[in-house]
């Protein structure tokens, strides 16, 4: 009589008894506050830090405004401050970035997930890995003594050459200049948006390729038709992430940009950045005006990145829309 | 695949798990050193006089055991920790101004340490061994954008026997703020009415022509990289990578090459009274022998400082830092060092330092 009993008891307990350890468990109830704990501690600092930046760009507010947005002087010495040619420089150095990134950085990993020997996939896989791993001043002193000088000798006056009658491609060569901070930041972001797409397209179903083979496709027609469009948002997402971490870039832009608070047509000319300016002056500002001023230039920058990301994550949200109905179709 | 994944993620967490340990110990070392006020000083400021500061410290806390922990943060973060209270004592290359004084009652005194300078140094293979001469109004020129080639009759007739090229004159100045920028300026507007209306004096400004480079490291490779540049560096900075560096003609018409000899002459020629505050600029200075882009730096102190025995630990260091001895650490690294006359002054004034309203013993 008692084995069946026993039998019987755990189907009657079992819902009883989980319900009992999710609510008393000391040991549940401690992991699962440490990790609500953990996941407001993310939105509360980025609460502080906005409202350090507000708090800490009043004055610069107060003073210019929106207009600060949109003036384009910045002299500390007479107090006016401007952020165009910082904005322009930061979204225009990154944007030349992701364009000479993106192309380089999805081939190599298409090519490391779809053509290489097994044998070479995983040591450049590492190594491309490896480039993520190298501190920005250091990209910021090779560029100064290996990629600038060679720029200067090379691909600049090609590009005047053969593209001067454009007006990016005109006016005099200096080295230092938008371009050079564009070829910069494009190297630094390759390894983020090669190794997270590589990743993407390795979780792209076997399946997907051999249908495509089957049906008499080349593997470069099952590539583009089969793996890339199901890989879609995921390499979207890794060009986000890349963008980001060209938003940001500080110290390398810094280095090899030129420093100028200027509006140039001309990717010769040298340019400034949001975050460069921060980081060039913020130690020095002893003014009140001008320390607002700088932080309401972080406010900005903090602005366009979300700005940016959510853009990015729109089109994310409008790409996986677009498949999911067309996968529905079939 | 996931076990190298594993593995990184671990060693990421062992890694900022001791970064964070490192964190805690440092700042706790600090904070412990912080309670105990007569065996330890904290201060912050100027990047210039750090090498020879950073020198200072460790030879004062061999002798005495004081020990004095220095943040190399800039001048203007060096004010401003001074001003909040955070420090013992602040350090600057641009004397803080009577608003910033105001800001603090009035409870600091200036010490100047040591000299600086500023140099400019150029890029012109055709001018080959002869040094490049300039006088006040064609260097204001150059860097308000007004001679733009190399052949300028201006630039001919101060450089006779020489072969200027009809070649572009490329501006390279610093682009972060920078006690060498302040010092440059200031030199400009004292012998430029135009400089002073149009651009003014600061550690950044709005620089009319020129490229930006980060740093004294970054305004000389642009100068040596490219043909027919011309920038500014420290005087420290361009000795010890012996850079190509301009005679500038001085107030009382001397050509002079910058050296220490002709720092040290430049503060020697301005001179200054018993009740200085040594707020002095030097630039420009009279003399014979004075290069005229010169600057003290100083270090910031309360004069009157509520902990007395703070005050007196303060005290016992500045006096040190007064003595032959150290001044020749400087000489050594490349400062100039105070002229006599003001070091006495200087001595003066800190033996009348207070802590807690009264006199020091």
């Amino acid at each position: 009589m008692n084995e069946p009993e026993s039998n019987v008891a755990p189907p009657k307990g079992e819902p009883h008894g989980f319900q009992d350890l999710s609510g008393t468990n000391v040991g549940d109830i401690v992991f699962k506050t440490v990790l609500i704990l953990g996941a407001l501690l993310i939105p509360v600092l980025l609460g502080f830090l906005v409202w350090e930046l507000v708090d800490g760009s009043r004055l610069a507010i107060q003073e210019y405004g929106l207009g600060f947005l949109t003036s384009s002087t910045w002299d500390p010495v007479a107090e006016e401050f401007g952020a165009l040619p910082l904005i322009f420089g930061t979204l225009l150095s990154s944007l030349l970035a992701l364009l000479i990134a993106v192309p380089l950085s999805l081939g190599v990993a298409v090519f490391l997930t779809e053509f290489a020997p097994a044998r070479i996939r995983s040591p450049i896989a590492f190594l491309l890995e490896l480039l993520a791993a190298i501190p920005s001043v250091v990209y910021g002193l090779w560029g100064i003594f290996v990629l600038i000088p060679f720029l200067r000798a090379t691909i600049f006056p090609f590009l005047q050459g053969t593209l001067g009658f454009l007006p990016f491609f005109s006016g005099p060569i200096y080295g230092p200049s938008m371009l050079a901070a564009a070829v910069i930041l494009a190297i630094m972001v390759m390894p983020y948006i090669m190794s997270v797409s590589r990743e993407v397209l390795l979780a792209v179903p076997a399946s997907q390729r051999e249908a495509a083979i089957a049906l008499g496709a080349t593997r470069w027609e099952a590539v583009t038709t089969a793996v890339i469009p199901s890989a879609r948002s995921g390499i979207i997402g890794a060009i986000i992430l890349g963008l980001g971490r060209a938003l940001g870039e500080t110290m390398a832009v810094t280095m090899v940009i030129g420093n100028t608070h200027e509006l140039a047509a001309s990717l010769f000319a040298p340019g400034y950045t949001m975050a460069a300016v921060v980081a060039n002056e913020f130690t020095e500002a002893s003014t009140d005006i001008h320390f607002a001023a700088l932080t309401y230039v972080a406010l900005a920058l903090f602005v366009v990145t979300l700005a940016v990301n959510a853009f990015a994550r729109l089109l994310v949200w409008r790409v996986t829309q677009k498949a999911s109905g067309s996968g529905g179709g079939r | 695949m996931s076990d190298t994944k594993q593995i990184a993620r671990r060693s990421g967490f062992s890694l900022m798990a001791s970064l964070v340990l490192l964190g805690c110990g440092g700042a706790g070392g600090g904070d412990g050193a912080g309670a105990n006020a007569v065996t330890s000083l904290t201060g912050a400021g100027a990047t210039f006089p750090y090498p020879i500061y950073s020198k200072w410290f460790d030879a004062y806390a061999r002798e005495t055991g004081v020990e004095v922990n220095y943040q190399s943060i800039g001048s203007g973060g060096g004010v401003r920790q001074f001003t909040a209270e955070t420090v013992d004592f602040g350090a600057t290359d641009g004397p803080m101004t009577d608003e910033e004084i105001a800001g603090v009652q009035g409870n600091v005194v200036h010490l100047p340490t040591v000299l600086g300078a500023v140099v400019l140094t150029y890029n012109l293979p055709s001018l080959g061994d002869h040094p490049l001469r300039l006088d006040a109004a064609t260097i204001a020129d150059i860097f308000l954008g007004r001679i733009t080639k190399w052949n300028d009759p201006r630039l001919v007739a101060l450089n006779p026997g020489t072969d200027l090229p009809n070649q572009d004159l490329i501006v390279v100045h610093r682009s972060d703020g920078s006690g060498t920028t302040f010092v440059f300026v200031d030199y400009l507007a004292k012998v430029s009415t135009d400089w002073q209306e149009q651009v003014g004096v600061g550690k950044s400004v709005n620089w009319p022509v020129g490229l930006g480079g980060k740093g004294n490291e970054g305004v000389t490779q642009q100068v040596s990289q490219l043909d027919g540049t011309i920038g500014y560096v420290e005087l420290v900075y361009a000795v010890s990578n012996s850079l190509r560096v301009a005679e500038v003609q001085n107030a009382a018409g001397q050509f002079v090459t910058p050296s220490l000899e002709a720092v040290t002459a430049a503060a020697a020629g301005v001179s200054m009274g018993p009740d200085t505050d040594f707020r002095v600029s030097i630039t420009n200075a009279t003399g014979e022998a004075s290069y005229p882009i010169a600057s003290y730096t100083w270090l910031l102190v309360h004069a009157d400082n509520p902990d007395v025995s703070k005050a007196q630990a303060i005290q016992s260091f500045l006096r040190w830092i007064l003595t032959p001895e150290a001044q020749a650490m400087a000489t050594d690294l490349g400062y100039a060092p105070l002229p006599e006359s003001v070091a006495t002054l200087a001595r003066t004034r800190i033996a009348s330092l207070l802590g807690g309203g009264q006199a020091l013993k």
